[in-house]
């Protein structure tokens, strides 16, 4: 390892932050996503079953070239401990984590949102009394992190960040700000479509996952590489929240509807397989 | 095995963590699943690196393992930790050099004879969706020897699973995502 790239990946300076970094344009960036995409239009035609998760090397996003296991992902039956997870509750999370327009002595600045929706496993069962941690920019595009050094205002109401515990139904509802898109470093004029940053605990840790919520009809979507990593379009819209009037309340905040499917349990057949012999 | 069941939904793709986690995730003992005064604390650690041997230092680890006792927990209290219940569950993010460390004690094997391990997941800037592995115990040879994953490995993809014992009782992992020794990275049934 350079000391070099030691003092850039500290320096809390966003211009030099990521190595990865390059001055191409959009266009270029664009074209290598068409081109992917292009290629996986053809598999799908000739058969190939529709993917439903991000590529891992997705050389559009430039950070994921050398962050991206080369071998294929080994294939494993599940063992005990993988078949739970951790359990949450009341202890860990206090009910007023998830309304982050509270945090601070005032009102933070921007549109008042409520996102909500219910956690389900890959059978569409409720994924209940677990835990969901959500992380933001403000409504300007800035997060609180000392290496977004992006010149937008920080918002001294707005921290951006909740958490809550999913209802008996898998239910969850964040009151928030919208945030905004922001710049980042991947090529020259790269703008990240708005969005809030999810993660989430199945029944099994196999289901454990992190992703991004976007906002429909973004017009960054297209320009994306980190979004555009998910090759298939029904996958990407499976990302993008619903503007929903029945979530929305009079005179306070406007709502979006995302519900989270998490991939299958393994649990439930393997024991009953086991309770057959 | 029979064949897993297809999915009724689709599921929802991963992302990237991105690197602005640093006020969301992390949280005050959150990689101390026990106390390290607790006379069973194992010290587990070790640098996580890219396709070029560089760290990463903006990736986010969690362990979920059994207890010494080979029991699967299910108590709440991972993130208002008491000091004294054992959740089996950790978080850290990797410091400024690509080192983590989480203190811990060693699993017991959950089921009589089989090779305990610890589940670990990566998270990272740069990497788009999360990653599954196991940190294997080196003590139990036989059991390692009757594992059916490490079965399945090269001896040179089997070592990347299983952990250093260090002179003072330390478990040492390192991960490599990309490149010579690259870790073994999992995936499950019913995922799509």
């Amino acid at each position: 390892m350079s000391t070099e790239t030691t003092k850039d990946e500290s320096f809390e300076n966003s211009h030099v932050l990521d190595p990865a970094a390059t001055a191409d344009s959009q266009e270029t960036i664009s074209e290598e996503i068409t081109s992917i995409h292009e290629a996986y239009r053809q598999e799908v035609i000739a058969g190939k079953q529709a993917e439903t998760q991000p590529r891992i090397n997705f050389a559009p996003y430039r950070s994921s070239l050398l962050r991206h296991p080369t071998k294929n992902l080994h294939h494993v039956d599940p063992e005990t401990i993988e078949l739970h997870s951790p359990a949450f509750g009341q202890r860990d999370v206090h009910a007023l984590e998830s309304d982050l327009t509270i945090q601070h002595n005032g009102e933070p600045i921007g549109e008042r949102i409520v996102v909500a929706g219910r956690v389900l496993d890959g059978d569409g069962r409720p994924v209940a009394g677990q835990l969901v941690e959500i992380w933001q920019a403000n409504a300007a595009g800035r997060y609180i992190h000392k290496r977004d050094q992006h010149p937008a205002p920080i918002d001294p109401n707005f921290t951006g960040v909740g958490r809550a515990i999913t209802g008996p139904n898998g239910e969850y509802s964040f009151t928030t700000i919208k945030p905004a898109p922001y710049p980042w470093k991947n090529h020259h004029n790269a703008w990240r479509p708005a969005h809030i940053h999810f993660s989430l605990f199945g029944t099994d840790f196999t289901q454990r996952m992190i992703t991004q919520m976007y906002f429909p009809g973004d017009p960054l979507f297209s320009l994306d590489p980190i979004y555009q990593a998910i090759t298939d379009q029904d996958a990407r819209d499976r990302l993008v929240a619903t503007y929903d009037h029945s979530i929305t309340s009079h005179e306070w905040a406007t709502g979006y509807n995302w519900d989270i499917v998490l991939t299958g349990s393994n649990r439930t057949w393997m024991e009953d397989e086991e309770g057959d012999h | 095995m029979a064949q897993a069941p297809k999915l009724k939904l689709a599921p929802t793709p991963g992302q990237t963590i991105g690197p602005f986690y640093g006020y969301a995730l992390p949280f005050e003992k959150d990689n101390k699943l026990v106390n390290q005064a607790n006379p069973n604390s194992v010290r587990l650690h070790g640098v996580i690196t890219d396709g070029k041997g560089e760290v990463i230092p903006d990736s986010l680890l969690e362990i979920w393992q059994a207890d010494e006792n080979g029991n699967v927990v299910s108590r709440d209290g991972s993130l208002v930790r008491d000091g004294y219940t054992f959740t089996g569950w950790g978080r850290t993010a990797v410091d400024n050099v690509g080192h983590y460390t989480f203190t811990t004690v060693n699993p017991g094997a959950t089921e009589e004879g089989k090779a305990p391990f610890i589940m670990l997941t990566v998270f990272a800037r740069g990497l788009l969706n999360r990653l599954f592995t196991r940190i294997y115990l080196p003590e139990n040879t036989a059991a390692l020897a009757a594992d059916p994953l490490l079965s399945s490995l090269t001896e040179e993809q089997r070592k990347t699973l299983i952990a250093t014992r260090e002179d003072d009782g330390a478990l040492r992992f390192d991960i490599r995502l990309q490149g010579e020794n690259e870790t073994v990275f999992l995936s499950y049934p019913r995922e799509s």
